[in-house]
């Protein structure tokens, strides 16, 4: 949790090889990437560049080959996994952001929200005060009863990410959040994004291709052919 | 924790209730099929529980009257009768025909009895008892006459002047009671062609016509043209006397084939309706193969529209057991709605049929049981495709 794990993301010479002998693919060479808490970070690159790979390994859904990789102070992986339930790492550790918002369409926006608290073991009621708490920060309390279908797209996206951050996550993965959304939505989004990191101590990387939205990052990672380098991004708020 | 299987089928409950509905008239056709079983069963210990009878009496080496034809003298009763421990003992004749009504004409059992003796139907719905010796008869509900219906058997008719329920043979029947007298004579009766044709033929024979022995041409034809006999005897037995010590004797010195109660069950169930049980039990099978498979593809199809949100379920760190449950509690809960809307059917229905169908309570249960366990095989299908979702699928590339 945030209080327990309140240094960001470090990464270290991270690799993923795919297949093995002459068809073996590289698809990251040796990452490298630190994210501060209440820090929003793009990691930008061309199809095939490696960000999905990347992204796959931070959520702990597939294995790096070697590297490390630490949450705060605890290293979860070092040329393997140093934590047995993944599961439990990323439903406490890491709250995700999708292209699409992919909220479960039978349960209504309390529920979407409340549900990672509730599979955490907390109590229904205490769970569904958290996600309302959030709902109101973000803008949609007024659509906690409503059904995901009922909601407009930003309001989707909205409600993903308070989804992201129930469970005060330290890190936040977002796999391009605002593509399905306008300038002024999109824009929206990194606002929030900018706010929840501050607000919680959340360290945040966002994946993107969109133009409308890289001027906002302070700092971005490019990533090209399974290699990282930073720059410094312009920050703008577009307020 | 919420249901998250509840929320499922709440959000598409159109989809789950006309699913259930399917497979519930499935359902509902199976449990009929075990009821028109238990129905036969049925009816075949009301047949021998209604014609009062303790023993039947039949031609030796036959399962008659029910099971195999049995022919034996009509005055064999007499020697029963006299028989010790016998309290009553009467002719029966069984044949399965068509009684016409006017224009149409019904599928029956016409049974000849002794007005007042064993084999007479146990009670009446209305109406009375035969008492004249000819041309009167007594109808089970099932065939549809009416009292004062003017009734065809062969080339005579009758008039219904009782009615009776549940009285139908092994093959569901109704049976149609007349007396014995006219049962017999439809039994063998010959049309005019045929009988015309005998008495030339026994004329025609010198061994029945010899000039030297006036009157014999005359016996045999007479004799040729009377039916003297009948399918079994029904007896009573005396209070304190088991049908078994009464029996022995009968097939001792009688050399008849006397069947108890026990027994005569053993051939209706176990013998008679073996066949059909057989082929029920067939259906049986098939249906439960056909729901299963059907649950089993709406489960798997369910699951498979659902792919992306059990990745996503499974990135922020739902359990497996979770999400395996969600697809059983959700099978079970189409196999829930499909028995209900299957025992309503089956009970609004099965009135209708032709046969009689019973509805036990136990046979319920346990296709309630066997509904569950299906349902619960049929997700298993669908259960590993959800659990092999990779939660990288949420996340794309």
């Amino acid at each position: 949790m945030a209080d327990r794990l309140n240094n960001g993301i470090h990464i270290e010479g991270l690799t993923k090889r795919y297949g093995a002998g002459d068809t073996a693919v590289d698809a990251l060479r040796g990452v490298d990437m630190q994210v501060a808490p209440g820090e929003v970070v793009g990691l930008v690159g061309p199809s095939g560049s490696g960000k999905t790979t990347l992204l796959k390994c931070l959520g702990a859904v597939i294995e790096p080959s070697s590297g490390s990789m630490k949450l705060g102070n605890d290293v979860i992986y070092k040329d393997g996994w140093k934590i047995k339930d993944l599961r439990a790492l990323r439903r406490d550790n890491i709250g995700f952001v999708f292209q699409a918002p992919y909220l479960i369409p039978f349960l209504d926006v309390t529920d979407n929200v409340a549900l990672l608290p509730m599979l955490a073991g907390r109590p229904n009621a205490e769970s569904r005060q958290r996600a309302l708490e959030l709902l109101e920060a973000l803008d949609v309390a007024h659509r906690a009863k409503a059904m995901p279908s009922q909601l407009s797209g930003g309001e989707q996206q909205r409600v993903a990410i308070a989804r992201a951050l129930v469970n005060r996550p330290p890190v936040i993965l977002a796999d391009e959040p605002t593509a399905p959304l306008d300038s002024e939505r999109a824009l929206a989004v990194i606002r929030i994004l900018n706010k929840m990191a501050q607000q919680y101590q959340t360290a945040i990387i966002v994946v993107t291709h969109d133009e409308k939205i890289i001027p906002t990052f302070r700092r971005i990672y490019h990533i090209r052919d399974g290699r990282t380098h930073e720059e410094a991004g312009e920050g703008r708020t577009f307020e | 924790m919420i249901s998250l299987a509840g929320r499922d089928i709440l959000h598409a409950w159109g989809k789950f209730v006309f699913t259930g509905v399917g497979l519930g008239l499935l359902i509902g056709v199976t449990l009929t099929m075990a009821g028109v079983y238990r129905g036969m069963v049925d009816d075949a210990k009301v047949l021998l529980g209604n014609s009062g009878a303790d023993l039947w009496v039949v031609q030796k080496d036959t399962l008659g009257p029910y099971a195999e034809p049995s022919s034996i003298y009509d005055d064999v009763y007499r020697g029963i009768l006299g028989m010790p421990g016998v309290e009553r003992a009467a002719n029966v004749t069984y044949l399965t025909m068509q009684v016409r009504l006017g224009e149409r004409d019904v599928r029956a059992m016409a049974v000849g009895i002794v007005p007042g003796g064993p084999g007479e139907p146990g009670y009446l719905v209305a109406g009375r008892q035969i008492t004249r010796g000819h041309y009167e008869a007594v109808a089970d509900m099932a065939s549809g006459f009416k009292l004062g219906d003017r009734i065809q058997i062969r080339r005579n008719h009758y008039t219904v002047v009782g009615l009776t329920r549940r009285m139908v043979s092994s093959s569901g029947d109704p049976m149609v009671f007349i007396p014995l007298r006219d049962a017999q004579e439809a039994q063998f009766l010959k049309d005019n062609d045929v009988i015309v044709q005998q008495r030339r033929r026994t004329a025609a024979n010198p061994a029945f016509n010899r000039p030297g022995v006036p009157g014999l041409l005359d016996a045999v034809i007479a004799s040729q043209s009377n039916n003297s006999f009948v399918n079994a005897v029904l007896v009573q037995t005396k209070p304190g006397h088991s049908a078994e010590e009464v029996a022995e004797p009968i097939r001792r010195w009688k050399r008849l084939q006397v069947y108890t109660r026990v027994q005569m069950e053993e051939i209706l169930v176990a013998k008679l309706i073996a066949t059909s049980s057989k082929q029920i039990g067939m259906f049986l099978v098939i249906l439960a193969i056909v729901s299963a498979a059907i649950v089993a593809f709406i489960i798997y199809t369910l699951t498979l529209g659902k792919i992306r949100e059990i990745a996503v379920l499974k990135l922020i760190g739902t359990r497996n057991r979770t999400i395996a449950g969600m697809i059983l509690q959700q099978a079970l809960g189409l196999g829930f709605i499909g028995f209900v809307v299957g025992k309503i059917s089956a009970t609004l229905w099965a009135p209708l049929f032709p046969k009689y169908v019973l509805l036990e309570p136990g046979d319920a249960a346990r296709g309630f049981a066997a509904v569950l366990i299906i349902c619960a095989l049929a997700s298993v299908l669908a259960i590993r495709a959800a659990l092999k979702v990779d939660p990288a699928e949420a996340i794309g590339g």
